[in-house]
C-alpha cells in the first residue's frame, strides 16, 4: 500500500508556480533532504532572481535574496564565515548559467564548499520564455521566434560537464522528474550533494531538467515527453562526478 | 609620533583594528596595497580574505558576508567601484552595512593612474539605481584615513548603511606618520541570518512595501544628516572669500589660507570631511557679508561645487557667487590655486552659480 509522506515542516505554504512546473517538486526534494540530514535549524538558502523569486516567505529557513545570478559569490562568503551551516544555492539556469555564469563558474573553480541546485527548463521562465543558453537548437522562444539558430547563438550549454571536467569539485549530477523513479534518483543526487558539503569534501552541483509547460506551449504531460525525447539525449542524466565522502 | 606608513596599508590595518571579519576585493591601481596588505595580515589576525574574479563578484561576496552580520570591507578605485554598483544598491535595499574604500583615480572610463576627485558625484548620490545614499567620508592625511576607516565600521552598523571612504591615489600612495587605534574583536551582528530562522522571513526586495520602506529610509537619512556632518573650518567668520576643498586639495588649501591670513587677507576654508552628509552646518559660522564661495577640486567639472551652491542657497547665501577652480590630475599646486584665486578676486573669472 502506498504510504503518504508528510510535507517537510519548514515548508510554510504552497508556492504558486505554473501548473505542471517542476519547481514545486524540486523545492520539496530540497527541503526533504535538509530535514532528513538534520539541518532544519542550521541552513541558509540562496534564492535567485527568476521563477524561484516566488519562494518569498514560503520557507521557514533563512533565505537570502540574491542579486540576479550572483549567488555563487554571495554563498561563498556565507559558507566561509559560517562553515558549519548548510548553504544551498537554488537557481534557475538563466540565473546560474547566463547572467551568473561568471559567479557560478568561479565558485566551482575555487571549490567553494556549498551546494548548487540549478533548475534547467531551457528558457527564461519568469520574464516570459526568452532564449536561454540551455535552449535547444530550433527551439522557439520569445527571442528566437523562428527557432534557435545555433550558428549565431551557440549550442546549448552543459555547465555540469564543464565543471566536472575542469574543476576539482566534490559532486556533480544531473537529474530529472519525468517518472517517480527519476524523482527519487534526483533526490538522492541532491542529498549526496549536500552530504559532500557537510563532509567538507567540496563544491557540489545538481542540475535538474525541469518542465516549463507555460513557456514551452505544451501540456504538462507533453512537456515530460519532450524532456525524455529531446532533452535527455543532449543533457545526459546521472552522476557526472562523485569524489565520495570522508 | 607613530610609524611612517603608506596610506593604503594604514587603511587596511585600521580595518583589522576595527574588527573587520573579511575582506573581498580585486586589485586596481592605486588601491591595490589595501588588499595586498590584507592578503596576509587578515590571516595573521584570524580574519578572512578573498581575491574575487572581478570587482562585481567581490561586491556580491560583500553582500553575502553582510547578510550574516560580519564586518566586511572592500576597496577599489574609479571604474572598479562602478562595477560594484549593482551589489551596492542591493545592499542598500537590504539595509546591510559594509565599508568600501575608493582610492580615486582621475577621469572617465579607464581614466588615468593619477590621483583625482572625479568620483564625488557618484559616491555622494548613491551610484546605482534607486533612492539610497551612502555615507561618504574623505580624509586629508594618513592619520585621518586611519581614524575614518575605524569610525566607518561603527557608523555603518549604527545606520545599517554602506560607508564609503573616498580618498585619492595620492593619499593611498603617500607615507606619513600615524598612530593606530586599539584592536577590537567584534561578534557578528545579532540582527543577521544565523541559519536558525531567528528573525523570521526576510522579505525579498520585491515583496516589501517599497513606499513605506522609502519613508523609513528618509527618516534614516534625516538622522544621518543631523548627526554625522563632519568638517574642518578656518577663518570663515570674517572671510570675504571661503574656499571649499576636501581630501588632498583640502590640505593644500588649508596651507594657502594659513599663508594668506598671515598676510592679513580675509579668506577662509571649509574642508568637508563628510561629503554625504554634506556639512551644511558649516555655513552657520560664515561671515554674512562673504563675497564668494570657491570650490577647489581635482576634477574637470565642479562636482562638489554643486553641493556648495545648493547649501549656500539653503543657508541664506543664495546671492553669493560660487566659483570653481579645476585642478589638473595629481596633487594641486599651491601656486596654481593662488593664481586662480587672484583671478577670481580680480573679477576675471565668471561664477558658475
Amino acid at each position: 500500500m502506498a504510504k503518504g509522506k508528510k510535507v517537510p515542516e519548514k515548508i510554510l505554504r504552497q508556492v504558486p508556480f505554473c501548473p505542471g512546473c517542476g519547481h514545486g517538486i524540486i523545492v520539496r526534494l530540497m527541503m526533504e533532504c535538509i530535514e532528513e540530514l538534520g539541518y532544519n535549524d542550521n541552513v541558509l538558502i540562496g534564492k535567485p532572481v527568476g521563477c524561484a523569486s516566488l519562494l518569498d516567505n514560503a520557507l521557514a529557513v533563512d533565505t537570502f535574496t540574491g542579486a540576479h545570478g550572483r549567488n555563487g559569490a554571495s554563498m561563498t562568503t556565507i559558507k566561509r564565515l559560517k562553515p558549519d551551516m548548510l548553504v544551498v544555492s537554488y537557481q534557475g539556469d538563466g540565473d546560474a548559467y547566463n547572467i551568473g555564469f561568471s559567479e557560478t563558474m568561479n565558485a566551482a573553480y575555487r571549490n567553494e564548499k556549498f551546494t548548487v541546485i540549478t533548475i534547467n527548463n531551457g528558457n527564461f521562465g519568469m520574464t516570459g520564455g526568452q532564449m536561454a543558453w540551455t535552449s535547444m537548437p530550433g527551439q522557439v522562444t520569445a527571442t528566437s521566434v523562428n527557432g534557435r539558430n545555433v550558428e549565431l547563438s551557440g549550442m546549448p550549454i552543459r555547465v555540469p560537464e564543464m565543471i566536472a571536467s575542469s574543476f576539482d569539485t566534490a559532486y556533480v549530477a544531473r537529474g530529472s522528474l519525468f517518472t517517480p523513479a527519476e524523482i527519487k534518483k534526483t533526490k538522492s543526487y541532491i542529498k549526496k550533494a549536500m552530504q559532500a558539503q557537510i563532509d567538507g569534501v567540496g563544491h557540489s552541483l545538481v542540475e535538474v531538467l525541469s518542465p516549463c509547460p507555460t513557456n514551452w506551449g505544451l501540456t504538462p504531460l507533453a512537456s515530460m515527453e519532450r524532456i525524455v525525447n529531446e532533452l535527455v539525449p543532449y543533457f545526459p542524466l546521472g552522476e557526472i562526478k562523485n569524489k565520495g565522502g570522508k | 609620533m607613530g610609524d611612517m606608513v603608506k596610506g593604503n596599508i594604514a587603511m587596511g590595518e585600521a580595518a583589522i583594528r576595527a574588527g573587520m571579519h573579511i575582506y573581498c576585493g580585486y586589485p586596481i591601481t592605486p588601491s591595490s596595497e589595501v588588499m595586498e596588505y590584507l592578503s596576509w595580515r587578515a590571516q595573521e589576525a584570524g580574519r578572512q580574505f578573498i581575491q574575487a574574479a572581478n570587482e562585481g563578484e567581490a561586491m556580491y561576496m560583500v553582500y553575502g558576508a553582510a547578510s550574516i552580520g560580519s564586518r566586511v570591507l572592500t576597496a577599489s578605485s574609479g571604474l572598479g567601484i562602478s562595477l560594484k554598483q549593482e551589489g551596492v544598491t542591493y545592499m542598500a535595499a537590504a539595509d546591510y552595512p559594509a565599508v568600501m574604500i575608493n582610492v580615486c583615480r582621475y577621469g572617465d572610463g579607464l581614466g588615468s593612474l593619477e590621483s583625482g576627485q572625479t568620483d564625488y558625484k557618484r559616491e555622494t548620490r548613491g551610484g546605482g539605481n534607486g533612492d539610497y545614499r551612502n555615507i561618504v567620508l574623505s580624509p586629508s592625511t594618513v592619520q585621518e584615513a586611519v581614524d575614518l576607516v575605524y569610525l566607518a565600521f561603527d557608523l555603518s552598523e549604527k545606520y545599517r548603511n554602506i560607508v564609503v571612504i573616498l580618498t585619492e591615489g595620492a593619499l593611498g600612495q603617500m607615507m606619513e606618520d600615524c598612530d593606530y587605534p586599539p584592536m577590537k574583536e567584534v561578534p557578528y551582528y545579532d540582527w543577521a541570518f544565523d541559519g536558525k530562522y531567528t528573525h523570521g522571513p526576510y522579505p525579498s526586495q520585491m515583496a516589501v512595501d517599497l513606499h513605506a520602506k522609502g519613508i523609513k529610509n528618509n527618516e534614516k537619512r534625516a538622522a544621518i544628516t543631523e548627526n554625522e556632518q563632519r568638517w574642518e573650518a578656518v577663518g570663515v567668520e570674517d572671510a570675504e572669500y571661503v574656499l571649499f576643498a576636501y581630501g588632498i586639495p583640502g590640505r593644500v588649501v588649508l596651507g594657502i589660507v594659513d599663508e594668506l591670513r598671515k598676510k592679513g587677507e580675509k579668506v577662509g576654508i571649509i574642508r568637508p570631511i563628510s561629503l554625504w552628509p554634506f556639512p551644511q552646518k558649516a555655513f552657520d559660522s560664515i561671515n554674512k557679508n562673504v563675497k564668494g564661495f570657491i570650490s577647489v577640486e581635482t576634477a574637470d567639472s565642479g562636482q562638489m561645487l554643486e553641493d556648495v551652491a545648493l547649501y549656500a542657497k539653503k543657508k541664506g547665501f543664495g546671492n553669493v557667487p560660487c566659483y570653481f577652480i579645476s585642478s589638473p590630475p595629481g596633487v594641486p599646486k599651491s601656486k596654481f590655486v593662488l593664481e586662480n584665486f587672484e583671478a577670481i578676486k580680480a573679477g576675471k573669472v565668471k561664477e558658475v552659480f
